[in-house]
């Protein structure tokens, strides 16, 4: 719009060379989502190097995407499973506990990841022009690929159970990207006020520790009877959870209308967290 | 007439004093809270202030306007904190101006820093192509370029060696090499070839003059008054945040050095960072003169301020040539002196040695630094000529060629008579 009446008082305005005004923003700003589609080359070769990078000069390499989340479900296992006798239904304790770490290790790193990924690369914000959104994106979309290791780990484990996933399992990849949209809706928050604040820094594996004990995973969130399941549902990874060992483990709780409400809380925290991100952006550089 | 590329009108943007003090803690916010509720609560809700900050501003760039056409080559030319660099950064947009506005016709790629998003646990080969993305170059334009940038990088053997074992050499050529394929229709370059060595840096500018004969439109910042005359086709000067000369390259550049000279430098402000406050030319006794003369030993009495203890600082200067040529440089560690490390008030003297100045104009140039930083840089500081007052080194030519001179060692032998000659 801006971009027509300023043709009008320039003479040049025939030639189809693309048009870029820089004024001071007012107000609310658009998310410019066509211009983050322009830049998909640069999020493909950041999450790219994320990932190339991630597990460079370590002894263990990848395998540390596996005996994080395997750990956990060991201790769980004896803890909660054996000690405290938490009653996983029909399945069996471990993978219950597994099916629901898996994607939790997912949501945890993308989070903490993705929070510190602006202060993290704050020389390319300072150097080079680029959607700044590129960046928390491409991080959080690195970690698909540890989901993929322990994924497969996850897939070992029900065959030694001999679990058959029913046919439910056509909705995982809805969970998985459920999980991601929340990942990516909380870190964007993050990572706009760690730029101003680096207390985030501090606050985040608070808020890792307390979501996890807020949500499913060591326990069944058949513990609430309705309509405490559905309203349970506003932790957005409560869905991703009980949505998980749905679709895997043919557990009998069936998701439904929690499953909406996680879906409308974590878009609710993605376009919020987009907005306020986009709003904080043009600060970015000058004070990362 | 040809096309106008860029147009910029009024441009200002306004930084807050004290930005570094920005990562504050929420404690620290928490606990100017608790002091002054009031001001904290009214800081917190003005419009961009930071809680429990004064909101004293500057700006460091005020009311800039000026037109670019197709094809130019313009130089910005300025002293430290005049404003360069953030022009640029609103240009490349990764600043917002705070006020005005700029438009541009066509792709434009800038180039601040050599090397943006090298990853040094990456190979040669894996950070052209995330270089050249970060750069704005589209996957299948790197491909296509691949091995014309491995050549000019010249590191074909280290290709898939990851670059934190590379030299530096090796990695600026590297860096350079993808940023000089870039191809956009205005490209803007910050002082990017004032690192590397002679070799690299005369590889840069010759990689400029080609992209300035290319017919595209760049901008580009330096402090090479050589390079920028003779690569710019307009120069554009910015002064305390104010465009305060727009025009032919030669003239700007004798203006601007000129400018601000009167043998003296004085520091416009006291930042709170460690910085010169003044500089001028004395003679052997500390009485300050306007024109040294060639046969007599002067000095450079710098006067400078560390507000708090700086370890590791470093004291020197340099002398330029009248269009910015580096002559020679001459620093505290030359004489394994220890440069003042604790905080106060200091005044050094610099001895400049008879017969070394030849009559000319030379610029002074003065730093402050350590191992990790340049803590004040003013280049050029000021102007002074030299009067060559009767110096036996006139006695033949009064156009000497030449800066400096250097006393060098004669002798003559005859080896034999040469016949025919008539023997006197």
């Amino acid at each position: 719009m801006q971009n027509n009446d300023l043709a009008a008082d320039s003479p040049d305005s025939e030639n189809d060379a693309p048009f870029l005004l820089i004024e001071p923003a007012k107000g609310w700003v658009s998310l410019k989502l066509g211009e983050l589609w322009a830049y998909r080359e640069l999020l493909y070769f950041l999450t790219w190097r994320d990932i190339k990078v991630r597990y460079k000069q370590t002894a263990l390499g990848a395998a540390w995407a596996i005996i994080q989340p395997l750990f956990t479900m060991l201790v769980f296992s004896v803890f909660f499973g054996r000690l405290a006798g938490i009653s996983s239904g029909d399945i069996p304790y471990p993978i219950f506990s597994f099916a629901a770490l898996v994607p939790w290790t997912f949501f945890a790193n993308g989070l903490s990841q993705s929070s510190s990924s602006l202060v993290g690369n704050s020389n390319l914000i300072t150097k080079i022009y680029f959607p700044r959104l590129v960046i928390p994106i491409s991080t959080v979309l690195a970690g698909v690929i540890d989901f993929a290791l322990s994924f497969g780990v996850l897939l070992l484990m029900m065959g030694y159970y001999r679990i058959v996933p029913t046919m439910n399992v056509v909705w995982l990849p809805f969970f998985l990207l459920l999980a991601l949209v929340t990942a990516l809706g909380v870190g964007l928050w993050l990572s706009a006020l760690n730029v101003q604040y680096r207390d985030v820094r501090y606050v985040v594996p608070f808020i890792t520790q307390f979501w996890m004990l807020a949500t499913p995973i060591a326990y069944p969130s058949t513990l609430l009877s309705e309509p405490w399941r559905t309203v349970y549902g506003i932790n957005p990874m409560v869905g991703v959870i009980e949505g998980f060992r749905w679709a895997l483990l043919g557990s009998q709780t069936k998701p439904g209308l929690m499953v909406l409400v996680s879906t409308a809380v974590s878009l609710l925290l993605l376009i919020g967290g987009a907005f306020y991100f986009k709003r904080m952006e043009k600060k970015f550089a000058d004070i990362v | 007439m040809s096309k106008r590329v860029i147009f910029c009108e009024g441009l200002g943007k306004q930084f807050r004093i004290g930005k570094r003090e920005i990562n504050k803690t929420l404690r620290d916010v928490l606990a100017d809270a608790m002091a002054a509720p009031l001001r904290a609560l009214k800081t917190r809700f003005s419009a961009n202030g930071f809680p429990g900050m004064q909101t004293e501003t500057i700006w460091a760039l005020k009311d800039v306007s000026f037109d670019i056409h197709d094809g130019e080559v313009i130089g910005i030319i300025g002293r430290n904190g005049a404003g360069k660099s953030t022009l640029l950064k609103i240009l490349s947009r990764i600043s917002e101006p705070t006020e005005g506005r700029i438009g541009i016709h066509g792709r434009v790629g800038s180039l601040l820093e050599v090397g943006t998003g090298f990853h040094p646990e990456l190979t040669g080969r894996e950070n052209i192509f995330l270089n050249g993305a970060i750069l704005g170059m589209r996957r299948a334009e790197i491909i296509r370029k691949f091995d014309e940038i491995v050549e000019f990088a010249g590191i074909a053997k280290f290709l898939d060696t990851p670059v934190k074992f590379y030299s530096s050499g090796m990695y600026m050529r590297l860096a350079f090499a993808v940023a000089a394929h870039l191809e956009p229709e205005i490209l803007i370059v910050d002082e990017v070839l004032s690192v590397g060595d002679a070799q690299f840096q005369k590889k840069c500018l010759g990689k400029m003059g080609e992209v300035a004969q290319s017919g595209r439109t760049v901008i580009f910042v330096s402090h090479n008054m050589a390079a920028v005359e003779r690569l710019c086709s307009k120069v554009i000067v910015l002064e305390n945040g104010q465009l305060v000369g727009n025009g032919q390259p030669r003239a700007m550049i004798s203006n601007y050095l000129r400018e601000g000279s009167g043998e003296i430098y004085v520091a416009r402000s006291r930042t709170g960072h460690p910085q010169f406050l003044s500089a001028k030319i004395c003679d052997v006794n500390g009485n300050p003169m306007a024109e040294p003369v060639c046969t007599e030993p002067f000095l450079v009495r710098l006067h400078f301020v560390l507000p708090e203890d700086a370890p590791g600082t470093r004291l020197g200067i340099g002398i330029l040539s009248a269009d910015g040529l580096p002559l020679f440089t001459s620093n505290t560690l030359d004489v394994d002196m220890e440069a003042p490390t604790k905080a106060g008030e200091y005044e050094a003297d610099v001895l400049v040695p008879a017969n070394c100045l030849l009559a000319d104009t030379f610029h002074l140039a003065m730093c402050l630094w350590n191992d990790s930083e340049v803590l004040d840089l003013q280049e050029p500081a000021f102007s002074f000529s030299v009067d060559p007052g009767g110096s036996h080194l006139y006695q033949l030519d009064s156009q000497r060629k030449g800066f400096v001179h250097i006393d060098c060692g004669w002798q003559v032998r005859k080896l034999g008579t040469v016949r025919g000659a008539s023997a006197g």
